[in-house]
């Protein structure tokens, strides 16, 4: 089921290039090669190289593997608010101390901005510290919050809740933004700087040293065609050689993944625990419109065991826009919940309603986001390289807000990594630099004492209460103690972890999206833009084929039909005998890594697909 | 009903004359250049918005990249190059400041150097095939190139008019449509797409050729590429310069969106089938 895209112009040239590629994938056949791992009547899903490596493959051999290699002084995976901003801050130094630096961003996204989703509500306290005549210079920030507004939904009422000065939802100073066109003029300081950008580009691979250090990355190979092999038009990606390389790939990203294993990163801290926010984009009434009102709301659909909660900006850019959106805890345990269907079931209360009829919807996306807080920041910094951003994970979730502490994660790598490369009597015992400095900095900063100081509100739902708990939880102890009473409370272990077998649980009973106010799933994904080169290996690898059908669909009904908010997976009949096969739409992914994270089976491993693909968000 | 607001590239020119090879392709004696047309275009997945005072689309954001057509251009043209059956492969873009990033694209597909043809703001907004197409020849002449190679058409405004018009402007011959070009002496032999089938034609330098979809699979601007590419130079140049006048004759008077489709009836009966054709007014 590939999303079939509504066209009002073009059609004739669009049917053409669809014709052609129609053509193209003919002679792809699904079920080449006999399946290894998995039974022998189970056509083969999984195709890409870090699954079936190509040493071994016959259809690789003689074929030139040699990589072009050019080398910088600094590279950054990630051109979003934390990469962004270390690339800002080296090149603001290096003109400073008037020495030369080469610093290059590589971006996944065809144009920075486009894979970038957040509410947004920016705290501007990192942004005043970079570029402190950022309103001389343009930056989007054109709401600021006038009104903060919190409540309790329960199915037909709405129970307001007040912010008083002090709680972490309150709003006063903050702006609401468009981060995607936030994060597009971040790219232009960046490039006035001479920060080489790079979009359309993905970092696929680390490079180590032979001592083990990081050496820097490789980009994607292009011209691999569905079923592995190699196209006409293959190419092997670069590689990036750095002194230090800075990970800033946002919320699970797939390269920290494999760091985190190779440098036990994680051993000291807490499981990382997530969410999944989906957002839309909304042209409203203008009598309904309020520019610079924040509404926030918890409660109604999700019960009182769920973590979640929605968002609704009013924005002040033109038009009479809002941002609204929904964020469900990853920890749920019913697998038959969804999200997506969450989320369009929400914006039916009768206090949503009300601001979106007669409205118009223009954008849809979603993306998971860090809710681990202090307990699961792992290490951050190893030999050759750093972490930055919300990929260690520094969002403050009670304020709901991670953009000002990614970039000011960004700049103080971007500070320690500056003095230790033009340390010019600097003895490395390691080939890529490893520079412990940065996270002694993170930790005396201001990014580590907020987040210390909220640390137990998000485990404080997990007790019987949940969301009242919580409350209670926060009103109490974070608004009269801020945060300092001496205990810490953990979360509830790996989210993937969390999900209770089908049996157990009931089905929920969705409403059907009325094409009004809710909607389907595919006309959702189809206003992402989201989009990938068809022919090549899906990038929603498996480890092993046979898992979803024997224990996803088996024991949990196939939970990834549901929190996949793209429609990536569906359980479809087989054609020649009884059962269901797993079907995997990589084109519609939009990025978000929720598969990756609440996979109960841990047996889907995000990877990266050919750069340019994925959403086309603008200014989501 | 949409707009177009495309921008249009032209490439370089191949430049043949007087050259005295009969029979035998143009070896790198003949400073040869190969033009490439193309058009930056709304990306095909996006969803496209009519604006607010219905005057056109909403562009701003929207990721602008190559026309699939042009490309196709750009890699025949480097194909020939490669062949060493040109000598210089030039791209050109018509545009505001953007269209840089597609014209190094194509550098970095391995054009040699590349035009920046100045169009921005209202002008750029009412750029249309007959402005193009008069850059283009002005620019022909100037750089005396000998072949033009162009996307058949623009998807997102399928005029597919760049091409014809520069022809007939210049009073050079015509490949539209071209799934085939072989360079043969002097003349170019062109295999066209058309309604009953294929036809060949051969057509003699200078000419302009558009491409069409099975004319090849372009490569991809691999990263090493486009860092070479900024190297490379890209001239710019106003219209003005070239003596052309891009002031539009079309006047845009509404944008709509397309009507919602209705929903279809499911009629028990040829009787009713005829009934309610009857009452629709269509028999």
């Amino acid at each position: 089921m590939i999303v079939n895209l509504p066209v009002p112009f073009g059609k004739i040239s669009r049917r053409c290039v669809g014709a052609l590629k129609a053509v193209q994938a003919e002679h792809v056949a699904p079920q080449v090669y006999s399946t290894r791992s998995s039974s022998s009547t189970l056509p083969r899903i999984t195709t890409h190289y870090t699954v079936y490596p190509r040493n071994k493959d016959p259809r690789w051999e003689g074929l030139e593997m040699e990589r072009f290699a050019d080398e910088a002084d600094v590279v950054i995976v990630g051109g979003g608010p934390a990469g962004l901003s270390a690339a800002i801050r080296l090149k603001q130094l290096a003109n400073q101390h008037e020495k030369e630096l080469r610093v290059c961003v590589v971006e996944k996204a065809s144009q920075i901005g486009a894979h970038t989703l957040s509410g947004a509500c920016l705290e501007p306290t990192a942004l005043s510290e970079l570029i402190p005549d950022w309103k001389e210079r343009g930056a989007p920030l054109n709401t600021p919050v006038t009104e903060d507004k919190f409540s309790i939904l329960t199915e037909k009422y709405r129970i307001p809740v007040p912010i008083l000065p002090g709680l972490p939802m309150n709003n006063h100073g903050n702006y609401l933004v468009r981060l995607g066109h936030f994060v597009r003029w971040l790219g232009e300081q960046a490039e006035e700087l001479g920060v080489e950008l790079y979009p359309g580009y993905a970092a696929a691979e680390v490079l180590f040293h032979e001592d083990g250090s990081v050496k820097g990355i490789a980009t994607n190979d292009v011209g691999i065609a569905k079923d592995g092999s190699p196209k006409d038009v293959f190419e092997r990606g670069m590689e990036l050689h750095a002194k230090v390389t800075l990970f800033g790939e946002g919320c699970h990203g797939h390269l920290a993944k494999q760091l985190y294993k190779q440098f036990n990163l994680r051993e000291n801290c807490e499981p990382q625990t997530y969410a999944i926010g989906l957002k839309e984009l909304w042209v409203i009434d203008e009598k309904k419109w309020h520019p610079g009102r924040a509404e926030h709301s918890v409660g109604w659909p999700l019960n009182r065991n769920t973590y979640g909660g929605s968002f609704l900006y009013h924005l002040n850019e033109g038009e009479p826009l809002v941002a609204v959106g929904f964020v469900v805890g990853l920890d749920y345990t019913n697998p038959y919940l969804s999200p997506f269907r969450e989320f369009q079931r929400w914006k039916h209360h009768p206090s949503v309603m009300s601001t979106l009829e007669g409205g118009n919807r223009i954008a849809y996306g979603a993306r998971a986001l860090n809710e681990g807080g202090s307990q699961s920041i792992p290490k951050v910094t190893f030999p050759g390289g750093m972490l930055i951003g919300c990929s260690p994970g520094f969002m403050n979730v009670p304020k709901i807000k991670g953009t000002h502490t990614a970039m000011k994660s960004g700049m103080l790598a971007a500070e320690s990594a500056f003095s230790k490369i033009t340390d010019e009597n600097l003895q490395s015992e390691t080939a890529g630099l490893y520079i412990p400095e940065y996270e002694e900095a993170f930790k005396k900063s201001w990014i580590w004492k907020e987040l210390y100081s909220v640390r137990n509100i998000r485990p404080s739902f997990h007790s019987y209460f949940g969301l009242y708990g919580g409350m209670v939880y926060t009103g109490i102890f974070y608004w009269i103690l801020r945060g300092k009473e001496p205990w810490t409370l953990k979360h509830n272990g790996l989210d993937s972890a969390q999900l209770k077998p089908a049996k157990d649980c009931t089905p929920i009973e969705y409403p059907k999206p009325d094409g009004k106010i809710s909607f389907d799933l595919l006309s959702s994904v189809a206003l992402s833009g989201t989009n990938h080169e068809h022919d090549q290996p899906p990038h929603l690898t498996l480890k092993d084929d046979s898992v979803p059908v024997a224990q996803n669909l088996a024991i949990y009904d196939g939970p990834e039909q549901r929190f996949c908010p793209a429609g990536v997976y569906e359980y479809v009949p087989l054609e020649t005998s009884d059962g269901m096969r797993l079907q995997i739409n990589a084109q519609n992914c939009v990025h978000c890594k929720t598969c990756d994270i609440k996979d109960p089976s841990q047996n889907i491993n995000w990877v990266v697909p050919e750069g340019s693909g994925g959403p086309a968000y603008n200014g989501m | 009903m949409h707009r177009s607001s495309e921008v249009k590239h032209v490439a370089s020119y191949l430049n043949t004359r007087g050259c005295e090879c009969f029979g035998q392709p143009c070896e790198s004696h003949c400073p040869v250049l190969t033009d490439r047309t193309i058009h930056v275009q709304l990306k095909t997945f996006i969803k496209i918005r009519v604006k607010p005072d219905r005057t056109g689309v909403v562009t701003d954001g929207v990721k602008h990249s190559m026309n699939p057509f042009c490309e196709i251009a750009v890699e025949e043209a480097i194909k020939l190059k490669e062949k060493k059956l040109v000598k210089e492969v030039v791209a050109v873009s018509c545009g505001p400041q953007q269209v840089q990033e597609t014209i190094r694209t194509a550098l970095a597909m391995g054009a040699d150097r590349g035009i920046h043809v100045e169009v921005s703001g209202k002008d750029y907004e009412t750029l249309g095939p007959l402005q193009v197409s008069k850059i283009f020849a002005a620019l022909a002449k100037k750089e005396q190139a000998d072949l033009i190679i162009l996307g058949k058409q623009a998807i997102d405004d399928d005029c597919n008019q760049t091409g014809q018009m520069i022809a007939a402007l210049l009073d050079w011959p015509q490949g539209t449509f071209a799934s085939e070009m072989t360079l043969e002496a002097d003349k170019m032999k062109v295999v066209r797409e058309v309604d009953g089938g294929l036809e060949t034609i051969k057509i003699k330098l200078p000419a302009v050729v558009t491409a069409d979809l099975r004319l090849n699979t372009p490569r991809y601007a691999t990263l090493p590429n486009i860092m070479k590419a900024k190297k490379k130079k890209i001239a710019n140049v106003k219209p003005a310069d070239l003596g052309v006048d891009v002031c539009s004759r079309l006047e845009v008077l509404k944008v709509d969106e397309p009507p919602q489709r209705q929903a279809g009836v499911k009629v028990e009966t040829v009787d009713d089938l005829v009934g309610k054709l009857k009452e629709a007014g269509r028999v």
